[in-house]
This record gives structure tokens, C-alpha cells and sequence, in this order.
């Protein structure tokens, strides 16, 4: 499966080919777990200099930590890192980038008070006596810019607050270009630039290229891997799926190796459509800063799963409804009957529930006791509602089949799953209507995550709505009667229930990132992928 | 420090294989005791070996009629640091309520329960602006409570014009000094009644609505929010309980200490060292407001121990600044490596 | 298919041109009226003609030479350690131990100097060691044994407070004339040396910030102390040297109040309330409480803007306790104008982050050292 070290590596659209020597960058055999759970299985990894190198796959394959690792923010449980043939071991983030390692998260490491050059040099400040010399630094920094950033003139004196994000970005790559890094890792550094910030930052990067960097490009832009990448590895489920060269696999082979899996999880069966109750939950052009043209129903008794990539709006659209971040324009209708809800207060007044994406800070109080954090949100109803429905912790925690020494057990050390199911139980004490799960078996084992998808299913068949992020395709595919995919922070289709994984990375995908030129090559696109990963239908 | 007083131990530790011996099973109950409890006990044994005075019931008491205005002043200060804030302006507001009822009364016994009522209006007022400063234009709590304090003191002086004016009336003073007549140990210190109903009436805060809201707020006012908890109510009643029992402190004092315009100068630190003695994690979350009353015991009484010793009254402080330091950092310590 | 963009942290202001005007006198009506440094000069030449006009009107002048050679010793006490308190916060720390600092360092002066002219150099000597003991073991505190900065320095405040009540009761004696004269009260030229002493502090840690590693590494630790960390940043000994150059400031406070009350005093810290003052001073002056932003220049005109309502007040006769009211009454509201403009900035992330969560406003979440 291996691409072998020494092959040449052509460019997929014009440039000069780069020559052939023993990859500057290898990673072999990279294992990674936290606290038990395997994340990594031994991936191998290779990027000569002068080439850029994409990783894809879909959330949660494993990206992030395996350039983690590689940025000597995690150490690999197992495996060695190689650069210029010399075995590297980073427990510091420090000594990577000593090793000529630099990468640029999509939070920023930069500090938006400081200039420019105040930035790039940090920790490094060059002194003419004892004297930090900042025109010796504005005069660094302006140089940098301008030779691998002209198109953009940035003032090196001027505040990294006021600049824009992808300014910030080229702030970030000038950081690493003064360090002298032989090796960028940029982690999907296209999520917030304009259409035309983008065509710069490709510029730039095969700037780079030129200049003998090896550049790891995290990204799921299909269409942007194809102009930049020389090769492709696609990772699964902490897995390596394939390295390919990039002028020889088409995006739709390229989905396929990244989805299709064959479906071994049980899942608790689906509802029965003609027995869905009627539209709880009405949405008609939801928009906020991020999102735009939200229009959904959710039935009283359905679940409906929303899928889409990282970014593309979906917690925001939970966020949303909950009140939390509420929208500003748009309507909706609870019961047919329209309300308004800007505060998660009104929503639980409503009869709304959000099981959010991060327990631990958003959904318990970790140093309180189980009996406390199931009692938490009942706490907060109105008193009129709150004598309305007598709470009976015990009678919850069996309900949801918690495993904990005594309700007085301090939440933090309960399991993953079982903290999850204190966060359940913390809703079902309000009798909601309507209840959103947001990653909801995200960090638990495999065992609790069956009894997290018997809660979710009994809570729909009590007549209960559920709506359902999920960024694992087969959960999203095994739970939903329905399913939306977002993208870019608006619904890019819906889909009934049972699609297959590539049907859904399509939409969530989206057109223009997938080479197609003209209507019938998206139609014959479309039937690939369609008939793709028959281990896709549950 | 365990957080709870009951005597079952919780967390990873204890279960092992098989039923636990006696010993172990004793070993457990005793580790789950709070330190502040052993402290305190220590130095009862101590205090009383020097001085025999102490073991007496009258003896006892007097200790405890000492302590009182402390410990209230620890449940108030529990409250607070609970939701994850702080109240500094607590020694100036004890310092205004002894202030004012002595001017206005001036004396005149007729006049004590409408001053006392005055009092209560003007601790709630404090505690409102403390609370809405703090929470609704986001000024950090230790700035508000700290402009509080230099704005009551310099209110009192505006007042007094430098040497409190008037007297306390006798029927005011007794509250802090005198008792209820009790066969056996004689007398029964209003204080001490006081105190044990604050301790009781704080305890069933705690163990209803409010007090578990307050403890979440502090534990993470995000998770709070986002379960439907109103923060902002939380925490400006929090304020509202830390200036009523420096009220309520304030009124034992007067009887007690006499008026001066140094009486609360001072407290809001002993009171926040007595709750970190006793167990209140600074940030919020944790605690008890008994282990923090209790906190307040050991302070009293480790000031005790000190004069027996002879170490002077102002070196008192001196201690004080390094309790606070060590409880701080032993807690902080603790915090981190977890359990 | 529009893409939208995630809100990034934006600063008011204009964003970067190319090139363009950048002429000498664009440059300083720029910084003039746009940076907050700036605007707090602005704000001090409004409050000044506003007090002027108020104090004229109950017969007096404001902008007389005595007056304004009033306003400028008032200054200079508060100045100085409002010097050294702007880099701790720009640290994101806090030091409330400049109040007993400054009245145990006048004390050990008078004790030092003993009431003779050639003890002078060695009682300067002894307390300005003695102020850089003093913030070492703030900086210690804080930084080693993680404890929340202003229980760290009140803490500090304390001990250093039941020491001075339990050995000295008033004033202490000992202040030799040659000392008292110099500093207190000479002048060189129109200017009397107490001034000079505050241009050279602030020059000095103007300097300090602005062209030294240590400067631009504490605005970074202030700013984020993850991102400096990364940078390799040495984040404990910058903050350690924060602390010791303020407590050095106290300590010069110190000397220069003992030389102007001829005396030690055990009460001068805490009667001049230095401690929250100086923050008063730094926070008016623009810089942020949450570290990371500041100017110490701007800190100077919070101290003259205190000195000028100071003054005012004193000419309307205003009872000396009501200006603790007002005092304090400011202070509330300048925390709480800034902090509107700050709670803006401080919660967006750069680049592509997540919406803003709902945030209380206790300090743990934002004090270095683990508390909770």
C-alpha cells in the first residue's frame, strides 16, 4: 500500500517535476491511544522536500492527531518520526520546531495585540546589544512578505488583530518560513478564506514548494487537493487507507477510499415513517452570521440526523435552536405555534434539550455528584414547572442504565459513556419535546456507545423529537429516519433514511469540489457514487 | 480535601477486593473527615492543656462567642467564593453597620430594631451593587468588592468625620455579649444561637435549589448556563448572603468589640482564610459551609493559641498572610495532581 | 454558493493599506486619536479644561504654577508605583503588596539611614534589595507555587503588615536632613529632582517594554501564555521579573515619601491607598486588566488625570472622605467602560473559531497561576 521512497513524484497540473531523493520527512509505524482507546493503528507517512502531500478523510480518521504527533504536541504511543534520515523524539512542541517542524493549526498560535513582526519573531527577538533592534525586525519580516507574499503588502508594524484571517495565515507561514522550517503541516487552512484569498494562498504554497519545503496539507477540499497535491494519503478510522499520486485517482475514487466501510454496528431499528407524529419543531429562513436559508421540520417521534464536514455549520444550527447562539433572522414554530427563543433558558422553557458536542464543558459540572448534575437543568426551570414534574434521580439513572458508585459519586470519574448518560439523564428530568444530540457517542468506547443509541431510539419512540449531529457517517446512516447535510452553513440536501456514506460526503462535499465540468460527467458522478460501498447500506 | 461531612468515602480510593476490614473501614471514615476538623480539634486540646479555662463550659463559650461574628462571616464568604467570585468589601460594611447603629441610635434602646432593620436594607443594597457590578457590567469581582470597600470606608469617615459618633444601646450591645440564662453552663450566648442558626439555615441553603445552582455556577457557569441555570441570579444573591452576614456579624461585633472604626477592618481576609482553611476551593465549586464555619473555629482558636503563646496581636497577621498563601497553594496542589 | 466568513478578531481601526501616507504629521494624529494611549491624553486634556473651568469658577486657577507644581508631587508618589504595577498587569498579574511595601521600605530607609547624611547610599541600597526581595517571593508565589496573584500579594500584604504592627507604632525617626532635603524638597532648575525622578522611572520602563526582550516577551506572556510557551517563551521568569521591578517601585516610593515626611510611617502605604490607586492609574491609562495590552505612557496620564481630580477637589474644599467615595466610584466605572470594549476583543479567536460561548467573570479562568 506504500508508496515506496524514490518513486518520482509528478505535479498534478503544471510546475517543473522535483527530483527524486530519499523523502525528508518519514513517519513509520505511528500508534497513538488515549487512556485506552486506540486512535491511531500504525500509519506510515512519507513527504519528500518540494512536495506537497494531502492527507484527507473524514472527521475523526485521525488528521489532527497524526500532525500532532508530527508537531511534538502528542508522542506516539508507537512508531518514529525520521527527518534528513535522523530518528526525532519531541515531548515539546519546541524541540519539533527545532527539528525544522512548523505547522499551522486553524486556531492561530498568534497573539492579536502584537504586531506583525513582534509575532514572527517571538522568543527570538534579534538584539544589537542589549537592545531588541525592531527595525531589524520589521525589516526580517517585510522581506519574508514580500517574497513569498507580494500580491499582499502587510505592514509589518501593524496589529495581527487588525489584520484579516487570511492575512493572519500568511502571518503564520512568515513565521515559519524565519524559522527556517524544512517541513509545514497546514491543517485545513482554507476553512475561512474568500474565493480569491484561496487562489493567493495556492500561489504561496507552491511558492513554497519551490523552495524545497515539504508541506502536509490537511484539507477536505477535493478540488484543491487536486491543484496543489502531488500525493494523496487517505486515512480511515485511525487507519491508512491508500497513498496515491494525485493525477492518478479521480475525486470519486478518492471518496470512495475515504467512505464505504462495511457495516458490522447494530443499530436499534428505525421508526416507521407512517407512524411519525406531526411537525414539532419548524424552521423558515434560520440565518445567524453563519448560517443562512434554514428551513427544516422535525417530527415528534423521528429522528433526524444532520451530517456535513467540520465547519460546515452544523452545532451552530443546534446552537441555534437551543438559544443559545439564536438566529437573527427566520422564524420558528414549536407546535405550529411561532415562538421566539434567545436564550437557552426559553428554549428548556420550551421544552428543548441540547446534549452538546462537549460534555465536559458544556454538559456537566465535573467536580459536582451525579446527583447534582441530573438535577442540574430541573434546577433552572421555572418553579411552577419545576413542581410540575417531580425529579426521582434513582428512577433516571436506571432509566438511562447509569453505572456510577452511589448518586454521590463526583461526576469527573465516571466514564466517558457513563458521563454521557448522566448529560441524558440531566435532560429527560425536564420531559422535553424535542432533544439535541450533538456527537452525541463522540470519545465513548465502543460497548457504551450501543446503550447511547438504545437511549436515543427510546427517546424518539416515546414520541420524543431527536435531532442528531453525527460526524460518523455510520451512526448518522444506522439512527436517522431522515437525514440533512450541511455545507458551507446552509441545508445542501436531505435525504431519507438508509443513504449511503457516498451519497452523503457528495452533498456534504459539495459540487464545485468535485471535478465537473459539465452536467452529464456530475450525473455519471453522481451514479458512481450511488452504487459505491454497497457495505454502505445497513 | 473531601468536600462532603458524611463520613462515606467516595472517589477511586477505598474498595478493594473483597469486604474491607474494620480497620480499613475506620481508616476510611477517618480520612474522609476534613483536615479543618482535625486542626481545629487539635488546638482545642492544646488551648485547653495551657489554659484549663478553656475546657469549662463558660470558658468554652466565651471562645465561641469570639469566633461567632467569624464564622458567620465564613458562611457568607462560602457563598460567595462558592459561585466562583470574591467579596472583599465585607470588613467595611461590618465597620459601616456598627457605625451607623451607633449614631442613630445614639443610645436610645427604642431605636435598636428599626436601626437593625436599617442595617439589613443597607447590607442589601451593598450586596445588590456588588452583585450587578460584578455580573451585568462585567467588572471583576475583586475590582468591585475592593472599590466597595475604599467607597464604605470613606463613607464612614464622611460620616463620623473620624471618631464614630454616638452609642450603641444597652438592648443592641447584649445581642453580642449576653445570653439566654441556662441552668448547668449558666449562660447561653446569643452569638452562639446565632450561630448555630445561620450554620443550620446555610446548611439547608446548600442542600436545596440555590445552593446546589451556586456550587454548578462556580463549577462551570458555562454548563450551568447552558442547562438553563440564571447565572446572573445566582451570583447576585450570592453577594446579597455575603453582605447580610456581615450585617448579622457587624451586630455581634458592636456588642462585643465596642465601637471603633477599626472593628471590621481586616475580616473580609480572615474570613475568606477561614474558608479556604476549610476546604473552599478559590474559583468555585467546592466546599462546605459548615468545613468553612468550621475554618473559622480554627482561626479563632489558632489566634488563641497564639496569644498563650505570647505572640503579639499585630504578628497575628503576619500568620494570617501565610495561611492564606499555604492553604491556597496546598489546595492548588492538590487540584492539580488530582485524585 | 456563497462561503461565508467566521467573525475574526478585529480591532477598531483601519486596516492595513499599502504604503500610502504615512507622512510624520498623519502618523501622530493617527496615534493621537486612534490608539487608546491616545485617547487617555485626549480624555486628560478635557478633564484638565473641565476642572479648570470648575475650580475658576469657585475663584481659584487650576493652571497656576503652584498649583501645577502641586499636581506634579502628588504624582510622582503614585506614579512610580503605578510604573511598576502596569508591567505586572501587562503580565497579566497583580500586586497588592505595594501599599505595605512602600510603608516598610520608608521605614527600614529612616531605620538604615539612622539620621546620618553618609548612611544615605547604604539605606538606599538596603531597600531597594530589600524591594526586589519583596517581589521575588510575589513572583515565587505565583509562578512556583500556582497561587492566584492577589491572594499571592495580599498575602504578602499581610505578613509584611503584621511585621511593621508589631514592631513599630508611629512614626519612625531616622530620616537624615541631607536625605530629606535632596529628594523631598531641591529642585534643579524650575524642576524639583522628585519630578526628574519620575521622567527617569518612566522613561526607564518605557524603555524596558518597548525595546527590550523582556518587554516584548512579558506583553506576549500577558497576551497568552500558551502561545508564548510554544514560542519558547521562559514564561516564569518573565513574570518573576514583572514582579520584582514593581515591588522595586514600591521600594523607590518608599524612599521618596520618607524623604518627604522626613519619616518612616507604618500607615503611609495603606493611608495613600497606593495599592488600588495604581491599578486605578494603570487600568484609566488604557492598559488591559487581563494583560497582554498596555501602554505605560498611558499609565502616566492616569496618574495625572488622579492628581488633577485630586487637586480639584482639594480646591472645592470636597471632605477628604467623600474623595475616597468618589475615588472609588471611579474606579468601578472606568473597570467597567473598559470592560465592555475587552469582553468584545478578548473572546474572539483568530482565525476559524467557534462561535462565543455564554462566559461568567470570575477571575480564575483568566489569572495565571492554578487556583481552581
Amino acid at each position: 500500500m506504500n508508496v515506496s521512497p524514490g518513486e518520482e513524484s509528478r505535479e498534478a497540473a503544471g510546475g517543473a517535476a522535483t527530483a527524486t531523493r530519499s523523502p525528508l520527512l518519514q513517519m513509520r509505524g505511528i500508534k497513538k491511544d488515549f487512556l485506552g482507546v486506540h486512535v491511531l493503528h500504525g500509519i506510515d507517512l512519507e513527504c519528500a522536500a518540494g512536495e506537497v502531500h494531502a492527507i484527507v478523510g473524514e472527521n475523526g480518521a485521525g488528521k489532527s492527531t497524526l500532525m500532532k504527533i508530527l508537531a511534538g504536541a502528542y508522542t506516539p504511543s508507537a512508531g518514529e518520526i525520521i527527518i534528513d534520515g535522523k530518528p526525532q523524539k519531541f515531548s515539546h512542541p519546541l524541540e519539533a520546531q527545532q527539528a525544522g517542524v512548523s505547522i499551522i493549526y486553524q486556531e492561530f498560535n498568534l497573539l492579536p495585540d502584537r504586531t506583525v513582526a513582534e509575532n514572527v519573531f517571538l522568543g527570538r527577538e534579534p538584539k544589537r546589544g542589549f537592545i531588541v533592534d525592531r527595525a531589524k525586525m520589521e525589516r526580517e519580516t517585510e522581506k519574508l512578505l514580500r517574497e513569498f507574499a507580494p500580491d499582499d503588502p502587510i505592514p509589518p508594524d501593524e496589529l495581527v488583530g487588525r489584520l484579516s484571517v487570511a492575512q493572519q495565515q500568511t502571518v503564520e507561514i512568515a513565521k515559519a518560513l524565519s524559522l527556517d522550517s524544512k517541513i509545514l503541516v497546514m491543517d485545513e487552512p482554507t476553512a475561512s478564506l474568500a474565493a480569491h484569498e484561496v487562489e493567493r494562498l495556492f500561489t504561496r504554497v507552491k511558492r513554497l514548494r519551490e523552495r524545497g519545503m515539504a508541506i502536509l496539507y490537511i484539507s477536505h477540499r477535493l478540488k484543491e487537493i487536486f491543484e496543489l497535491a502531488q500525493r494523496i494519503t487517505v486515512l480511515k478510522d485511525g487507519q491508512k487507507v491508500k497513498t496515491v499520486n494525485a493525477d492518478e485517482v479521480s475525486s470519486a475514487e478518492l471518496v470512495k477510499l475515504m467512505v464505504g466501510r462495511d457495516l458490522d454496528q447494530y443499530f436499534p431499528p428505525r421508526g416507521d415513517p407512517s407512524k411519525r407524529g406531526d411537525v414539532k419543531l419548524r424552521v423558515r429562513g434560520g440565518a445567524t452570521d453563519v448560517l443562512a436559508n434554514i428551513d427544516l421540520d422535525i417530527h415528534a417521534g423521528e429522528i433526524l440526523g444532520v451530517a456535513g464536514l467540520q465547519g460546515s455549520g452544523r452545532t451552530e444550527l443546534a446552537r441555534a435552536i437551543f438559544g443559545a447562539d439564536p438566529f437573527l433572522e427566520g422564524t420558528v414554530e414549536i407546535d405550529g405555534k411561532p415562538v421566539k427563543i434567545n436564550s437557552p433558558q426559553q428554549a428548556i422553557a420550551h421544552g428543548i434539550g441540547f446534549v452538546s458536542e462537549d460534555r465536559k464543558s458544556e454538559g456537566l459540572t465535573l467536580a459536582q455528584s451525579v446527583r447534582d448534575n441530573v438535577a442540574l437543568a430541573w434546577r433552572g426551570l421555572a418553579r411552577r414547572r419545576r413542581n410540575q414534574l417531580t425529579i426521582n434521580v434513582k428512577d433516571l439513572c436506571q432509566a438511562v442504565e447509569l453505572r456510577s458508585r452511589g448518586l454521590g459519586q463526583e461526576v469527573r470519574f465516571l466514564s466517558g459513556g457513563n458521563q454521557q448518560k448522566v448529560v441524558i439523564a440531566k435532560w429527560l428530568a425536564t420531559e422535553p419535546q424535542l432533544v439535541i444530540f450533538d456527537e452525541p457517542t463522540r470519545g465513548i468506547d465502543v460497548g457504551a456507545k450501543a446503550g447511547i443509541h438504545d437511549l436515543i431510539r427510546g427517546l424518539a419512540n416515546d414520541g420524543v423529537a431527536v435531532l442528531m449531529i453525527s460526524s460518523e457517517l455510520p451512526e448518522v446512516i444506522g439512527m436517522s429516519d431522515r437525514i440533512i447535510v450541511m455545507r458551507n452553513g446552509q441545508i445542501a440536501g436531505e435525504l431519507p433514511a438508509g443513504p449511503t456514506e457516498a451519497e452523503i460526503m457528495f452533498l456534504a462535499t459539495g459540487e464545485e469540489d468535485i471535478e465537473a465540468e459539465t452536467e452529464a460527467d456530475l450525473a455519471k458522478i453522481q451514479e458512481e457514487l450511488s452504487s459505491a460501498g454497497e457495505g454502505g447500506k445497513s | 480535601m473531601s468536600t462532603s461531612a458524611a463520613p462515606v468515602p467516595e472517589g477511586p480510593s477505598g474498595v478493594g477486593e473483597g469486604a474491607p476490614s474494620a480497620l480499613a473501614r475506620v481508616l476510611g471514615v477517618l480520612r474522609a473527615i476534613p483536615v479543618v476538623w482535625y486542626l481545629t480539634i487539635i488546638l482545642w486540646v492544646w488551648i485547653a492543656a495551657i489554659n484549663p479555662l478553656f475546657a469549662e463550659p463558660s470558658g468554652f463559650l466565651a471562645y465561641l462567642k469570639q469566633a461567632a461574628p467569624l464564622a458567620i462571616l465564613a458562611a457568607g464568604a462560602f457563598f460567595v467564593l462558592a459561585s466562583g467570585e470574591f467579596d472583599l468589601s465585607v470588613g467595611s460594611l461590618v465597620t459601616v453597620c456598627v457605625v451607623i447603629a451607633a449614631a442613630v441610635s445614639d443610645g436610645d434602646p427604642s431605636k435598636t430594631v428599626p436601626v437593625i432593620a436599617l442595617l439589613f436594607v443597607i447590607g442589601l443594597i451593598v450586596g445588590l451593587i456588588n452583585g450587578v457590578v460584578t455580573t451585568i457590567f462585567r467588572v471583576p469581582s475583586f475590582i468591585t468588592t475592593l472599590a466597595m470597600l475604599l467607597i464604605l470606608d470613606g463613607a464612614v469617615w464622611l460620616y463620623t468625620s473620624g471618631s464614630p459618633k454616638g452609642a450603641l444601646a444597652d438592648n443592641f450591645r447584649e445581642i453580642g455579649r449576653m445570653g439566654i440564662d441556662v441552668p448547668v453552663i449558666e449562660q447561653l450566648p446569643y452569638s452562639v444561637i446565632i450561630l448555630v442558626a445561620i450554620g443550620a439555615f446555610s446548611v439547608w441553603l446548600m442542600r436545596g435549589h440555590f445552593g446546589r445552582q451556586v456550587l454548578a455556577v462556580g463549577d462551570n457557569d458555562r454548563a450551568a448556563a447552558l442547562s438553563g441555570i440564571n447565572v446572573t441570579r445566582v451570583r447576585i444573591t450570592a453577594f446579597v448572603l455575603s453582605a447580610l452576614s456581615a450585617v448579622i456579624a457587624g451586630i455581634l461585633l458592636g456588642g462585643f468589640a465596642g465601637v471603633t472604626a477599626q472593628v471590621g477592618q481586616g475580616l473580609e481576609f480572615e474570613a475568606i482564610t477561614a474558608a479556604v482553611l476549610g476546604g473552599t476551593v478559590l474559583g468555585g465549586g467546592r466546599g462546605s459551609v459548615v468545613n468553612a464555619m468550621a475554618g473559622a473555629l480554627a482561626l479563632t482558636a489558632l489566634f488563641s493559641w497564639l496569644n498563650l503563646q505570647g505572640v503579639s496581636g499585630a504578628l497575628e497577621d503576619a500568620v494570617e498572610g501565610v495561611i492564606i498563601i499555604a492553604a491556597v497553594a496546598v489546595a492548588s496542589y492538590r487540584l492539580r495532581e488530582g485524585s | 454558493m456563497t462561503t461565508s466568513t467566521p467573525p475574526v478578531a478585529q480591532h477598531p481601526g483601519p486596516t492595513a493599506e499599502s504604503g500610502g501616507e504615512r507622512s510624520a504629521a498623519a502618523r501622530f494624529w493617527r496615534s493621537l486619536t486612534r490608539t487608546t494611549t491616545g485617547q487617555v491624553y485626549l480624555a486628560l486634556i478635557a478633564i484638565l479644561v473641565v476642572c479648570w473651568v470648575v475650580v475658576a469658577i469657585k475663584g481659584s486657577n487650576l493652571l497656576s504654577i503652584d498649583s501645577i507644581a502641586d499636581m506634579l508631587i502628588r504624582s510622582v508618589a503614585l506614579g512610580i508605583v503605578a510604573a511598576g504595577q502596569t508591567l505586572v498587569i501587562i503580565g497579566m498579574s497583580l500586586d497588592l503588596s505595594v501599599a505595605w511595601v512602600i510603608s516598610l521600605t520608608s521605614i527600614v530607609a529612616a531605620v538604615v539611614m539612622d539620621g546620618s547624611n553618609a548612611n544615605i547610599a547604604p539605606g538606599i541600597l538596603v531597600v531597594l534589595a530589600l524591594g526586589m526581595a519583596i517581589g521575588l517571593v510575589n513572583g515565587l508565589v505565583i509562578t512556583k507555587l500556582r497561587v492566584n496573584p492577589f491572594i499571592a500579594t495580599l498575602g504578602v500584604a499581610l505578613i509584611i503588615q503584621g511585621f511593621i504592627e508589631s514592631r513599630w507604632d508611629g512614626v519612625v525617626e531616622g530620616v537624615p536632613g541631607g536625605f530629606e532635603d535632596s529628594l523631598g524638597y531641591s529642585e534643579i532648575g524650575p524642576l524639583p529632582i522628585a519630578v526628574l525622578l519620575l521622567v527617569a522611572v518612566y522613561a526607564l520602563v518605557w524603555f524596558l517594554l518597548r525595546y527590550t526582550r523582556f518587554g516584548h516577551q512579558l506583553y506576549a506572556v500577558g497576551g497568552s501564555e500558551e502561545v508564548s510557551k510554544l514560542s519558547g517563551v521562559r514564561t516564569h521568569r518573565i513574570l518573576i521579573m514583572a514582579h520584582v521591578i514593581c515591588s522595586l517601585c514600591a521600594a523607590v516610593t518608599g524612599l521618596y515619601l520618607a524623604a518627604r515626611l522626613g519619616a518612616g510611617s507604618p500607615l503611609v502605604g495603606t493611608d495613600g491607598g497606593y495599592d488600588l490607586e495604581s491599578i486605578a492609574a494603570v487600568v484609566l491609562g488604557g492598559t488591559y486588566l487581563l494583560g497582554g495590552r498596555g501602554s505605560v505612557l498611558g499609565t502616566l496620564a492616569g496618574v495625572f488625570i488622579l492628581a488633577i481630580l485630586d487637586s480639584t477637589f482639594n480646591a472645592l474644599e470636597v471632605n477628604a472622605f467623600a474623595k475616597d467615595v468618589v475615588r472609588g466610584v471611579i474606579i468601578i466605572v472606568a473597570v467597567a467602560a473598559y470592560s465592555f470594549r475587552w469582553k468584545e476583543r478578548r473572546v474572539r479567536k483568530i482565525g476559524a473559531g467557534p462561535a462565543p460561548a455564554v462566559t461568567g467573570n470570575a477571575p480564575q479562568t483568566q489569572t495565571p497561576g492554578a487556583n481552581a
